[in-house]
């Protein structure tokens, strides 16, 4: 059984490409010097530049309090912040003005990542916004989209034509001081995706963006801000690759989500950056920091995740579910193996009447691979009726990894239910025995056996997305979603 | 050719050695049944049969359809035709009846040299052997084994034998926990199978079973060794006498 | 918050210099107050004290009783119900009374105060530079039994904890020996003779060894002004079998430490608690069970009751080493709260680091459930007593887990008189 294990995870990294594209970026390192040049690069208002330096400042306080989170049961060198990029652009020939201007190269790239941008060849049925490095590059169906008020591209496009939106929202779900990395992320950030589904829109398409990391030595520090106005639905994807390199490279994003009054967001994410070699050299540290406000009476904030890259992933998607009868949910797959490391979960915070959390945690350690579930929920005192479920399984492929649970329940009231439920085993020899007494392969099993052990996670994923989730978990396609 | 033919078979469980020299040689259609008190090496015999990694051979040979047993993984076995009937059924959770029947006869198949069936072949092809064994209509969808009873458990297994449609069928205390309208289910589903091509190796303590499936040949097992071998009146003088007897004859 | 703190240590510091400890503890007293003098008492930045403020604990200035009380038997019997005459050995304040002692089990119960030299496990299983109050027990303990259970003595040996004094502290210390092969049953009774405000800070060693089963009850029931702090540090050998039984009933402030290192292959260990949170009490248990070594089981349910504005924590470590396949453990925290104000904390946590194991946890939180509630009135019993007869149905699981049956009635009478007490069950 180990040896196909072993097999399974040394699986080679399909998108350890590199683009060979000139790229322009600003000097290495992190001042308050480096912070005015990204804003002037983005050409921004005053006010967001303020903002960055609040946010820097506040960093920098961090910085020198020791802030830098070590309660996450997570091993690494210290990162020098000093020693990166925080900018990086490919240079673009002029102002585009189509999707056809777009160069040559970097639509290439994408098309080799599965992502064809071309108006011929787009994925049907899904817009992308295309992010290179620290800019987006492209966004497809803007039109089509716009005819019906939804806002979708880059977050610098939305700061120059809807800054009130921007202004608005920015930081009201994750301000700036709320933790290193979104103190770090808020300083620097330089681009991401912007979303607005007006009023009673349901939004026709999956939009999604394709976050690429290509330079060296470089960071990427971006940005989502989602709002989906009453009652809008809207889904969105992510999905994030790298190329392979010895170096670690950092990844620090916020996103922000905004639900009100019956609406409704699923946002899906399929991580895959670069995890480092067998022995643990190189990949990225991904420190991201995801929150959804439940604002709205009866909205709903579903988060579904596919962990699989990364040398370390620190997150913790949550919602805060402020409006009477809202929703969050958690679905999450994760899996560490060779030498990675997860400390991943979720936060569900209960603030208005009668909400309910629902968070289902599936991880799979194998290899040395080291991962942790974390999470948080609170019930406050006023959050009468707040229901709770938690369900966090952890599977063991080999005899090096380890699986940890730590839940935190904190309850302030008294007509709420919670229930937390937790197991942890390897893939049971009598299992493995017992499909290959009916002829299927050591390999396929295991694979079966882990579709099965993640299914109802990945039924939550869209389907052009649960496709790719399962290939990167080394399970068939066939009859296993639904 | 014989179907199957052990030789002088020693085999281990950790430090204890349970099957301690053991002669059996099944022919194309013949039904063999194996009985003996518990703890006398049936099950260890099944496990080494269909190739279970806890069991080890430390003397002897098997040889099925003239090949080395012992060269086999437990897929190739299955592939060229060993199917056990598990005494306990395993539960995988997640993974529906419906994927791990088509990937297991698929994968049958493509060994036979056959064509893999598709999604709308292979559930006609399965909706009727669900009537033969009187599986629910949602078995399909539902994981394997996971929240059957007793009864649907062995009875997903014969299903799964009239599917895959094996030359040598292991069943290992098939008929344990079963009432008595489930056992003459599983047996019709089994007696479906008889062939002159096919053989079954029949495990069982009691000989209740045999009267739904009557063997050619009852084999008694004591301490690893068949002691006895006969007709099927042997295992009526088995229910008459009980075991004692027997372990006292063969000592 | 801290100055306070700093405070008290230097109050409890100028304690353990005022008089030379009995023979046994000096070598404990010496490592301990230096352990205490460099750690302090925790704030609820460390981890393990999070969800717990000891400012309240900290604020009052505690006495060290040297000449204390000496109460008729009668006062004893009539808080400690039932009394389990072998073995019983009772301490008022932190001191043992000799002349209240009962006839002698097969276990040999010796007090620490009057014995020449300390006992080999003295100070070995409880770790005070990791943990203040056990820092802080070795520091002033000045009194305590040892017990030794060999054989298998059907009888429990009784050690009972009166608090007499008001504003009186007092660290006993236990040792228990449970020899090769022995069965025993040891009851650990934390009770107050008049009600008074008291502080108890007790740490027990006790060590399982090869095929030795026992258990290990402990009461808290000294009342609502009650302070109590309990460590236990527990390892268990080969085939050694430890369960315990902590009972808390309310009580002001409560905390238990109890750690259990499965150290021998096949050793097993069961951890059953009931706490019943009262009033603006506290009460905090802290759990740790160390898979050391391959094919242990572990076994834990701690279920919770909270009324009034009472606050609950719990945090449930459970440690499966890297060796330490075919390990088996269960951890289970469900709790009820019974008012608006209740709270509760609760964090089960696996750390799992082998991988042919069978773990899981679970933890639940929730109200009486109201389609029980109403299927029992609609067979005419009345509200309050169906919520009472239900609450006691779910620490009944628990309760009836005690060794001693007259023991698990007991408790469960004690239980059910301090819910109703609070007339309050929303």
């Amino acid at each position: 059984m180990s040896e196909t294990i072993e097999k399974l995870a040394d699986r080679e990294y399909e998108y350890g490409f590199v683009t060979d594209i000139e790229e322009e970026r600003i000097p290495k390192g992190l001042s308050e010097e480096i912070v005015r040049i990204i804003s002037a690069k983005k050409d921004e208002p005053e006010w967001l530049l303020k903002w960055r330096l609040k946010a820097f400042e506040r960093f920098q306080q961090m910085r020198e309090d020791g802030h830098c989170p070590d309660w996450a049961k997570l091993s690494y060198p210290e990162i020098d912040f000093q020693d990166m990029y925080y900018y990086a652009a490919p240079k673009p020939k002029k102002q585009l003005e189509s999707l056809d201007e777009v160069d040559p190269e970097l639509l290439a790239t994408y098309e080799k990542l599965g992502i064809p941008l071309q108006e011929q060849k787009r994925l049907a049925g899904v817009a992308v916004d295309a992010v290179f490095d620290s800019v987006s590059v492209a966004t497809t169906y803007k039109g089509e989209l716009e005819k019906q008020g939804i806002l979708f591209g880059s977050f610098s496009e939305a700061v120059k034509n809807h800054p009130e939106l921007v202004r608005k929202y920015l930081g009201s779900v994750v301000p700036y001081s709320d933790n290193f990395f979104a103190a770090l992320n808020s300083a620097v950030f330089s681009d991401g995706s912007f979303a607005y589904i007006p009023k009673g829109v349901r939004c026709p398409m999956e939009l999604s963006t394709y976050f690429r990391i290509n330079a060296q030595e470089t960071g990427q520090f971006e940005r989502t801000l989602i709002i989906a106005e009453e009652s809008s639905y809207v889904s969105y994807l992510e999905g994030c690759t790298a190329p392979m390199r010895d170096e670690n490279q950092l990844h620090a994003a916020v996103v922000e989500l905004v639900a009100l009054d019956d609406a409704e967001i699923k946002y899906s994410t399929v991580q895959n950056w670069y995890p480092g070699d067998k022995d643990g050299k190189g990949g990225i540290y991904n420190f991201v920091t995801k929150r959804g406000a439940c604002r709205g009476k009866r909205s709903k904030i579903s988060w579904t995740q596919v962990e699989t890259g990364s040398a370390i992933t620190w997150k913790y998607p949550g919602c805060i579910l402020q409006g009477d009868d809202s929703v969050g949910e958690f679905y999450s797959v994760a899996l560490t193996n060779n030498r990675q490391q997860a400390d991943t979960g979720t936060k569900m915070i209960h603030i208005g009447k009668n909400t309910k959390s629902t968070i289902i945690s599936k991880g799979i350690s194998a290899g040395h691979g080291q991962q942790s579930y974390r999470g948080l929920v609170r019930i406050g005192p006023k959050a009468h009726g707040a229901r709770n479920y938690s369900q966090c399984d952890s599977l063991l492929l080999g005899d090096q990894c380890g699986a940890h649970t730590f839940p935190y329940l904190e309850v302030k009231n008294a007509s709420s239910t919670l229930e937390h439920e937790a197991t942890t085993s390897k893939i049971g020899e009598d299992q493995l025995f017992y499909c290959r007494q009916r002829g299927i392969s050591e390999e396929d099993a295991i694979s079966m056996i882990v579709n099965g052990f993640c299914k109802e996670v990945l039924r939550e994923l869209p389907m052009e997305f649960a496709v790719e989730a399962q290939a990167l978990l080394g399970v068939s396609l066939e009859g296993s979603v639904g | 050719m014989t179907m199957l033919e052990i030789e002088n078979l020693h085999a281990t469980a950790g430090d204890a050695e349970i099957l301690k020299g053991i002669d059996l040689t099944i022919r194309p259609g013949e039904i063999h049944a194996i009985m003996g008190p518990n703890g006398s090496g049936k099950s260890t015999l099944a496990g080494v049969l269909s190739g279970r990694a806890a069991f080890e051979v430390t003397k002897g040979s098997i040889l099925y359809q003239g090949k080395n047993l012992q060269e086999l993984d437990p897929e190739q076995r299955a592939r060229e035709g060993i199917f056990l009937a598990f005494q306990y059924p395993v539960e995988i959770p997640g993974v529906t009846n419906n994927y791990f029947l088509k990937a297991s006869l698929n994968a049958i198949r493509t060994h036979r040299g056959e064509e893999e069936l598709d999604a709308m072949d292979f559930l006609s092809v399965v909706k009727e052997k669900m009537k033969i064994v009187e599986m629910p209509k949602d078995l399909m969808g539902r994981s394997i084994n996971e929240g059957f009873s007793g009864g649907e458990k062995k009875r997903n297994e014969v299903l799964q034998m009239l599917l895959l449609e094996p030359k040598l069928m292991v069943l290992d205390e098939t008929d344990s926990g079963l009432d008595i309208d489930a056992l003459r289910v599983v047996a019709t589903g089994v007696n479906h199978l008889r062939s002159p091509e096919r053989s079954m190796l029949v495990i069982t303590h009691y000989q209740r079973l045999l009267d739904y499936i009557v063997p050619d040949v009852v084999h008694v097992l004591s301490e690893g060794r068949i002691v006895r071998s006969g007709g099927r009146e042997l295992a009526l003088e088995l229910e008459e006498k009980g075991y004692g007897w027997i372990e006292e004859a063969g000592a | 918050m801290k100055d306070a703190l700093q405070s008290a240590q230097a109050r409890f510091l100028a304690q353990a210099t005022e008089r030379i400890p009995p023979p046994a503890f000096v070598e404990l007293r010496r490592e301990a107050t230096a352990a205490f003098t460099d750690r302090g008492l925790p704030t609820m930045k460390q981890e393990e004290w999070r969800h717990t403020n000891i400012a309240h604990l900290a604020g009052i200035e505690w006495a060290a009783l040297h000449e204390p009380l000496a109460p008729p038997r009668s006062a004893i019997e009539d808080v400690a119900t039932p009394i389990f005459a072998c073995g019983l050995e009772v301490f008022i304040d932190g001191h043992h009374h000799p002349e209240l002692h009962g006839s002698p089990g097969a276990s040999e119960v010796e007090t620490l105060g009057s014995t020449p030299a300390p006992p080999a496990l003295l100070g070995r299983l409880a770790d005070a530079k990791a943990h203040p109050f056990v820092a802080l027990n070795g520091a002033l303990a000045c009194d305590g039994a040892r017990v030794r259970v060999h054989g298998d003595d059907p009888r429990a040996v009784h050690l009972v904890f009166a608090q007499g004094s008001e504003d009186a502290a007092s660290h006993p210390r236990v040792v228990i020996d449970a020899e090769r092969g022995s069965r025993g049953t040891i009851i650990l009774d934390h009770v107050s003779l008049a009600g008074a405000r008291h502080f108890a800070n007790s740490v027990v060693e006790v060590e399982i060894a090869e095929e030795a089963s026992l258990d290990l009850v402990i009461l808290q029931r000294a009342g609502g002004t009650s302070f109590h702090v309990g460590h236990v540090a527990g390892r268990v050998e080969r085939n050694g079998r430890l369960r315990t039984h902590t009972i808390s009933l309310g009580g002001r402030f409560v905390r238990n430490d109890l750690e259990v290192v499965l150290a021998g292959e096949g050793a097993e260990c069961t951890m059953n608690g009931l706490y019943l949170g009262l009033g603006e009490g506290l009460i905090d248990n802290h759990t740790w069970v160390d898979h050391a070594v391959p094919h242990c089981t572990s076994r834990e349910l701690y279920k919770g009751v909270l009324t009034g504005s009472a606050r609950g924590v719990f945090r449930g470590r459970v440690v499966v080493r890297p060796d330490a396949q075919k390990s088996e453990a269960t951890q289970s925290n469900p709790n009820l709260l019974l008012s608006d104000g209740a709270e509760i904390d609760t964090k089960p946590q696996l750390e799992i680091y082998a991988n042919d194991v069978k773990c899981s946890h679970g933890a639940a939180i929730g109200r009486l459930d109201p389609e029980s509630l109403f299927y029992l009135r609609s067979r005419g019993i009345g509200e309050d007593e169906a919520r009472g007869l239900l609450t006691r149905g779910f620490a009944a699981e628990v309760l009836s887990a005690l060794p001693e049956p007259s023991l698990a009635e007991a408790m469960s009478a004690v239980f059910l008189e301090k819910l109703e007490a609070t007339g309050q069950r929303t």
